[in-house]
């Protein structure tokens, strides 16, 4: 299992490509990519701020969870920090397992956490400044359901 | 000493990413209470709790916890990752 935070940009497709070539055993493999939204070219770029130490230890804790609750052969998680522009990947999720339910449901699980407690903040910036993105109600709603 | 770090728009309104503070207080509501008290821009900050998150040594607590052989405290509002 891995967890990689990092300024750089990242390559989904490779990424996936690697994860899936060694991911020995599996039988599926589940992956979900967070691009920058552009909307409308309304947003120029995307600022993302996170707490180094405590962002890894969160994620790790959170793939040890899924490990603990599903049939997992392997998971990733990439996420970005820094400026980001319309478009960019910000983050993927990848659960390789021997069956399609335990990828899908840990893959999800993944997600709806990092959304919520994983300590990453989000300012969008446009051309009239800069604004933080404010969590959501159905974030926090969706870890009731694990 | 306590080390205390804040993020997002906390660290926007008070001004500093992080400080070293001397302080008395025994849980983490008794630490905003006393920053609130300092300065008006920890009183802006804090003034919504409902929208502040709360870690110690890197892990979520809440405002009722304990800071004895706490190191470290962090702020910040509620987490937009994903």
């Amino acid at each position: 299992m891995r967890v990689v935070v990092q300024a750089e940009a990242f390559d989904a497709g490779a990424e996936l490509n690697a994860f899936s070539a060694q991911a020995a055993g599996a039988g599926a493999v589940v992956s979900f990519t967070g691009l920058v939204r552009d909307n409308g070219g309304a947003l120029s770029m995307m600022e993302i701020e996170h707490y180094p130490g405590m962002t890894e230890k969160a994620i790790a804790a959170m793939m040890d969870q899924a490990a603990a609750r599903w049939a997992l052969v392997d998971a990733l998680v990439i996420h970005r920090f820094g400026r980001l522009a319309g478009a960019d990947p910000i983050m993927m999720v990848a659960v390789a397992s021997k069956h399609r339910v335990d990828a899908f449901e840990a893959a999800e699980f993944l997600m709806d956490y990092l959304k919520s407690r994983a300590p990453f903040w989000k300012k969008e910036i446009s051309a009239t400044g800069g604004a933080w993105v404010a969590a959501r109600d159905e974030d926090e709603a969706a870890l009731k359901r694990w | 000493m306590i080390e205390v770090i804040y993020f997002a728009w906390l660290r926007e309104r008070i001004g500093v990413p992080r400080e070293s503070l001397q302080t008395a207080a025994l849980t983490v509501a008794d630490l905003v209470a006393e920053l609130s008290a300092r300065e008006e821009r920890y009183a802006l900050a804090f003034g919504d709790l409902a929208s502040v998150r709360v870690a110690l040594d890197q892990e979520l607590a809440d405002f009722a916890a304990p800071l004895a052989g706490v190191r470290e405290v962090a702020f910040f509002p509620p987490m937009t990752g994903g």
